[in-house]
Order: structure tokens, then C-alpha cells, then sequence
């Protein structure tokens, strides 16, 4: 099903920004994504000029209390008994610059975020009166501010930073003492507060509030004192508390994870998915070197909006585990790849029809369930997968836990039944019809193929990334490669198609899978004809009915991918 | 861009009283008792000037020498480095490597929040080109007096923050340009920030 964009008219309103005449919607979605009139902020941003904000998030209810977004703006005069606004001598709107009510001449300014646009009024988004209103309120935010940004692990994306950077001053004029507040709380489990940052934009509570629907968090105390804080006693926590760390604009909450782990600038980004559940959460992930930091949510409102569940974020340590698989593996100890494909590939040559069997993970990609599926058909070879079941929750989490399950049903490695066949491979091989084993990803001891039925094979070929009973069984260990070491494309459980890159390399000998899967295929049923993952994933769309039909291609998908019909 | 020459006089265009002159000079150098001001004393008992017993005599290094970077500490001998890792983001030859401390933030002094686990100096890479001084927002990396720095192996070469703050030491420099800019508490600044939260919470 090729998505069909169907041009739907859109009612514009013209405003002025910056002496420049701007069409703009009239409407914009709101957080929920309910039309409401579009705000200043968002017509300057159809302009291209950014009003610098703390408190205002897209997704998120519009507060208005940070003041950062200030312009100076012109209105056009109130309708007269005509009905009609007041014009000037040459037929042009009259439009009054907003001035304070009791000091003419002071030029008065309005909120960007919350100040919903008329037709032909005037933004002064760059003029002078703007920049000095927003001078002003950075410098009152920054009255209090601890000057510890080599200590912040917001440095490097602090909005403090960098609006402090185009609109701050260049020396502080406070000459009395700064107020402390309290410093490093442990507000939750997995979120550590510095109340001295914080510039009170409430982001986190309506997050938290209206996003999470866990009223965790607000302010206490009065005036320059207040800060955030949960109920005493009661901790932050819920599954979604790490989101408020990416929407804070300051270091005030840091992620206990993080904190101290890396400054940001140093971090390569790399568009990825999160692999905790059928979901497939956009993410980007912050690597240096080889080594993973962390995920961060990637906007994409098809899938997840802005945010991913804790559980999901903190799901990738295993990636850098020190007993990953490194060594490539044969009977006879260490080998090369080379050599073992050959081996492989020649011992899977002689093997007759009905003699081999397939258990894939719904942990692989696409593209290698796609090249498991072409050899398994070779030798009309029973294949399944292994169910992970888990609670769903009202947000993001998914019940399914496998983040390609429906990829595995779609290319046939399983049925709707995920699982329903291992008995039949247990049997298979008990009887010793089945000689021939190929494990992809999963331990099958867990799942009713246990250590003997295993050691009764005449062949078991396994390929993962951690150890575990099965591996230590394998006659041929192809160590392969996690989510963020190599490239392929997830069907998540509405059945939206999505890729991820590579951010690192593997270690050791692992190679990714679906390349050595190729080169086992072309061995074996000389297929050819793709050497690329774009060849291979373009090849699998013109194969696979369901992609098929929605006209998949690599580069069609784009960062946010794209739907299948189930 | 045309430059004219000036003419050679008759006198300068005989040559050889320029070569006389250029013998005067090398002549007088050659004879001369004069001390320069370059050795300092390490020339004293020395009759010439333009030698001198090296390693076992060395320079005085002339102010604002930058010589090998090491780490310093602050009056109370604390480490003052907070793992901000700006010299290691601008080291050009990247001979810097941190091992930021992780949640925990390790600390050896009271109201810091964080401080290296591991601080390593690559002196083979170093280029001694003080960016890491310029851009250290607490002051504690200077480049210091050392030039001749000397190992067996590559591994030697490689400062962890033990021996970069042993070589270090509590730097007076760092010190006294404190006391100078007026911060008046000098380097004791995390102290001052206590003592102030301390002096709120008793308000409350």
C-alpha cells in the first residue's frame, strides 16, 4: 500500500514578520494534536527565525511562564462600526506597535508560545525592543545560576548556553550572593535534580502530568527559593521519568546513568531503534569510540512522538559487555571466516531435504530473516522463531518484546503462532530426521531443545552475540553483531518498516549476519545479485508479499520509514 | 608590489670592508668576557660564556616558557581538575585522555561534585602548544618548566594523573594569579560556595 497523500487545503493567514509579509496556517496541532490557532512563535518559525524558548515544547500543554519567547509585536486597530480594522491614507491596515497602557512610547511585549497570530499583524521578531526584552529575561534567569558549566552534563546542549551565548551578557552585574539551593537530590531511582539550574520552566511536571499520567512532580517553596520536587517520600518514578531529562533546557535534571559518563560533544550521534519490544521506538545513540553512551528519543509521531520508555532507553548495555562473542569458532577451534563459510557452505550442499532446521530470532532484521528463509526454503527446512511476551502499558511499551516479530511472520519464518513449531524440531531431531541444526540469535536450550537433543545433531551452526548453553554446543559459532553495529530495517507491530545505521564497530570476528547469510546463499542456492544492504532490502521488498504491495524501497523508507498493511 | 634597492655607495660596493666587518664581529664574540644574561648563574666559574655543562647544568627557562603540561593542586593539595574535558576537546595532537569519573563523581574534596578517574598525557604526542592551559576554566593544567622529557619505552611517555600531579604539585603560579585577579578567597573558591550554602540553610 503506497501511501497516498491526498492535498488537503490548508487555511492560511497573513502576518509580518520582520518587515517580510508570511503565509502561515491558521491552525497548528496542538501537543495533543488538536488544531488550535497558530502562536507567533510557530508563524516566525514558517519564517525561519527562531524565538528562543525554555518552557514552550511542541508536544507538550503551553505553560507560558519561562518569558524568554518576548516579542514586540503590532496589532491592527479594532474593528469600527463599519465593521471593518482602522486604515491609513493610502488604504493600508493601521497597525499600532503594543505599547505599556501607562507609559506610551515603552514598547510592551507578548508571549510567542501562547499569543495566537490576526490576520496582518505585525512580529518585530529582530527588532531592538525585542532583543532587549530578551536580554533582560536571560539575565534574570541567570541571577541565581551557578556558573559550573564544566561540571553540567548539559554542557554542550544547554538552550542556557546558547542563548546565553547570542543574547547574555558578557559580565554578570550581580553583586550580591547567589541563592543555593540544594544540590545532587536523588528525586527518583534514575534522575538526579540540581535545583540551582533549574530556570523553573515546568517542563517535567507537565510531562510528567500529562504526557507519563504520573503527577509526580511540582514546585515548592516561594520566590527566588522554589524548586522542583516530588511528594517527600514518595520517589520519581515511573517508566517514563527519563524523557524529562532530554525536554529539560538546563542541567537541573541529569540522568544518573549518564551523569558523569562522557561530555556531549564528544558523542557521534546515529539514527538507530530501540530493540526492547515491538515497538521500535526511534532513537539516536550517542557513541564514542566503539563504545555506546546512551539512547536518546527521536521525533518521529508515527511511532513514539518525542519520548521512549526507561526500560527501553537503558536496554543497550549488553552491547558492550566484555564476554561478547569475538571469536569465530569450529570444531577444530579458531578459524576464519573464509574457511568457514566454505566448510559451511560445503557440508550444507550435501545435506538432503527435510534434514535441516532453522530456529531465527525475531531479534534479526528483515533482511536477515529474508536470507534464513531463502535457505530453509532450499531444504523445505522447518523454521520458527521464540515468543518474549511482556505486560503493555498505556504509552509506548509493547506487549510483544521482540522488535521484529511481525518481520518474522510477514517473511514466513514463523506463523501468527510464534513458537509453534519448536516442538516439531525437538521431535524432528529426537527422531533423527533432522541432522542439521541452524540457530540464529536465540539460546533453544530455554525452549525444549535441550543440551542432548542438541548433542544428537550431526551439524549445529550458531550464530549470536553473547554466550549462553547453545553457543557453547555449536560445531560452527559465527559471533554476529547488535542492532547499533550494523544495518538493516525492523517491522514493528503495527507493521511500519523501519531502518537503523551503524554507529560502531563490532568486536573481534563478528560480522553482520545478514552478510554472512549472503555469502552462505549465494554458496548454496546461487542466488545472487545484491551486494549491498540496499540491494538486498530492495530484493526482500520485491519478494515478500506485504512489502510488495506497499512498494518498499531503502531509500522510500527515509529516517521515519514506512507503513505495511498487515 | 615593485621594491626600488637602494644604491650601494662606492664604499659598500668594495665588499671586502662589509667581510672585515663581519670578522670583527666573530672576533669580538670569540674574545669577549662579558657574561650574557641568558645562562644566568649556572655560568659562574666558567671563563667562556657560550658553553656550558649540560645535562648536568641547565638553563633558567625564560618566563612564560611552555614546557611539558602538567596537572596542579590547590592549597590544600586537592586535586582541582573537574573532568570538564575541554583540553581534551581542544588538544590538537589529542595526547589528552580522561576517564570521566561516572556517576559517583569520585572526589577528594569536600563540596566539588566531580573529578578524573584517570588523566593520561601522551608526551610523545604533546606539542606543548598551551591550548589545554588557555581553555582549563579552574586553572588546574599549566605548562610548566620541564622540556627534556625522556623514557625508555612508549608506555613511560604515557602521564597517568598520579605522576601529572606529583609533577605538578601545588603550583604557585596558579596561586598567586588568583590573589592578584582579586577573587580574594584565591583557589579556595568550591570553599566559599559551601560556606555560603551553609549560611542559607541557617536562614530558613
Amino acid at each position: 500500500m503506497a501511501a497516498i497523500q491526498t492535498e488537503t487545503v490548508v487555511e492560511t493567514v497573513t502576518v509580518n514578520v520582520d518587515g517580510r509579509a508570511v503565509e502561515v496556517p491558521r491552525t497548528t496541532p496542538n501537543w495533543q494534536g488538536n488544531p488550535e490557532p497558530t502562536t507567533v512563535l510557530q508563524a516566525c518559525k514558517h519564517a525561519g527565525i527562531e524565538i528562543p524558548h525554555y518552557c514552550y515544547h511542541p508536544k507538550l500543554p503551553v505553560s507560558g511562564n519561562c518569558r524568554m519567547c518576548l516579542v514586540h509585536v503590532g496589532m491592527p486597530g479594532r474593528p469600527g462600526p463599519d465593521g471593518k480594522p482602522p486604515i491609513n491614507e493610502d488604504g493600508s491596515l493601521k497597525i499600532s506597535p503594543m505599547q505599556l497602557p501607562y507609559e506610551p512610547q515603552t514598547p510592551r511585549g507578548v508571549i510567542g508560545c501562547a499569543t495566537g497570530i490576526i490576520p496582518g499583524m505585525e512580529i518585530y521578531a529582530s527588532s531592538p525592543e525585542t532583543r532587549e526584552m530578551r536580554e533582560a529575561v536571560l539575565e534574570s534567569l541567570l541571577i541565581n545560576h551557578p556558573l559550573d558549566c564544566p561540571i553540567c552534563d548539559q554542557a554542550g546542549e544547554c538552550k542556557l548556553q546558547e542563548y546565553s551565548v547570542e543574547h547574555g551578557q558578557p559580565e554578570s552585574r550581580f553583586a550580591e550572593v547567589k541563592v543555593h539551593k540544594p544540590k545532587a537530590v536523588d528525586l527518583g531511582p534514575r534522575i538526579t535534580l540540581d535545583a540551582e539550574r533549574c530556570v523553573m520552566c515546568t517542563r517535567c511536571i507537565r510531562f510528567t502530568a500529562d504526557v507519563a499520567g504520573d503527577d509526580a512532580l511540582g514546585i515548592v517553596n516561594r520566590g527566588s527559593y522554589n524548586a522542583i520536587s516530588t511528594y517527600p517520600g514518595q520517589p520519581f518514578d515511573n517508566n517514563y521519568t527519563l524523557n524529562t531529562v532530554d525536554i529539560c533546557p538546563v542541567g537541573a535534571l541529569t540522568s544518573d546513568d549518564f551523569r558523569f559518563q562522557m561530555r556531549v560533544w564528544f558523542l557521534k550521534e546515529t539514527k538507530s531503534l530501540c530493540t526492547g519490544c515491538g515497538t521500535g521506538c526511534n532513537t539516536v545513540i550517542g557513541s564514542r569510540e566503539n563504545r555506546m553512551y546512551r539512547y536518546e528519543p527521536r521525533q518521529n509521531d508515527a511511532v513514539n512522538s518525542d519520548w521512549m520508555c526507561d526500560t527501553g532507553r537503558l536496554d543497550y548495555k549488553w552491547i558492550g559487555r566484555d564476554d561478547r562473542l569475538a571469536k569465530l569458532r569450529w570444531p577444530q577451534g579458531d578459524t576464519t571466516w573464509p574457511s568457514a563459510l566454505k566448510e559451511i557452505s560445503g557440508h550444507l550442499a550435501e545435506a538432503a531435504e527435510g534434514s535441516v532446521a532453522v530456529v531465527a530470532s525475531s531479534r534479526q532484521t528483515n533482511e536477515e530473516l529474508f536470507l534464513l528463509n531463502k535457505l530453509a526454503k532450499r531444504y523445505k527446512a522447518l523454521t520458527d522463531s521464540v515468543p518474549r511476551k511482556g505486560k503493555a502499558d498505556h504509552l509506548l511499551v509493547a506487549g510483544d518484546r521482540n522488535p521484529n516479530t511481525t518481520g518474522a511472520h510477514l517473511i514466513g519464518i514463523t506463523t501468527k503462532r510464534v513458537g509453534s513449531k519448536l516442538a516439531a524440531i525437538a521431535k524432528g531431531i529426537e527422531s533423527g530426521k533432522i541432522t542439521t541444526l541452524i540457530v540464529f540469535g536465540e539460546d533453544v536450550t530455554q525452549h525444549g531443545i535441550d543440551a542432548k537433543l542438541l548433542g544428537k545433531l550431526k551439524m549445529l551452526i550458531v550464530s549470536d552475540i553473547l554466550p549462553n548453553a547453545t553457543t557453547k554446543k555449536a560445531d560452527y559459532l559465527l559471533p554476529g553483531c547488535a542492532h547499533a553495529e550494523k544495518r538493516g530495517t525492523f517491522t514493528n507491530v503495527k507493521g511500519r518498516v523501519q531502518k537503523f545505521t551503524k554507529a560502531f564497530e563490532p568486536p573481534g570476528d563478528a560480522m553482520p549476519e545478514w552478510e554472512v547469510l549472503h555469502e552462505l546463499v549465494h554458496n548454496v542456492t546461487g542466488l545472487d545479485g545484491f551486494n549491498s544492504i540496499e540491494g538486498l532490502f530492495n530484493q526482500m521488498s520485491g519478494e515478500v508479499k506485504a512489502f510488495k504491495a506497499a512498494g518498499l524501497t531503502w531509500a522510500g523508507l527515509g529516517d521515519n520509514g514506512a507503513d505495511v498493511k498487515l | 608590489m615593485k621594491v626600488d634597492r637602494t644604491e650601494l655607495t662606492w664604499w659598500e660596493r668594495l665588499y671586502l670592508p662589509t667581510l672585515l666587518n663581519g670578522f670583527k664581529v666573530t672576533l669580538r664574540h670569540f674574545f669577549s668576557w662579558k657574561r650574557s644574561g641568558v645562562y644566568g648563574d649556572k655560568q659562574k666559574g666558567y671563563a667562556a660564556k657560550t658553553t656550558m655543562q649540560y645535562p648536568e647544568e641547565k638553563w633558567d627557562v625564560p618566563t612564560g616558557y611552555r614546557g611539558a603540561p602538567y596537572l596542579v593542586k590547590d592549597a590544600d593539595t586537592k586535586t582541582k581538575c573537574v573532568s570538564c574535558q575541554l583540553c581534551e576537546f581542544v588538544c590538537p595532537p589529542r595526547a589528552i585522555r580522561i576517564t570521566p569519573p561516572g556517576d559517583s563523581g569520585v572526589v577528594d574534596r569536600e563540596g566539588a561534585e566531580k573529578m578524573p578517574k584517570e588523566f593520561e598525557i601522551d608526551m610523545l604526542r604533546c606539542i606543548y602548544c598551551g591550548f589545554c592551559q588557555e581553555v582549563c576554566p579552574e586553572e588546574a593544567i599549566f605548562l610548566l618548566e620541564d622540556y627534556a622529557i625522556t623514557g625508555e619505552n612508549r608506555e613511560e611517555l604515557i602521564y597517568d594523573m598520579e605522576k601529572l600531579l606529583a609533577l605538578g604539585g601545588a603550583d604557585k603560579r596558579a596561586y598567586d594569579h588568583h590573589v592578584q585577579d582579586g577573587v580574594g578567597e584565591g583557589i579556595k573558591k568550591w570553599e566559599t560556595k559551601t560556606r555560603e550554602a551553609g549560611e542559607q540553610a541557617k536562614f530558613h
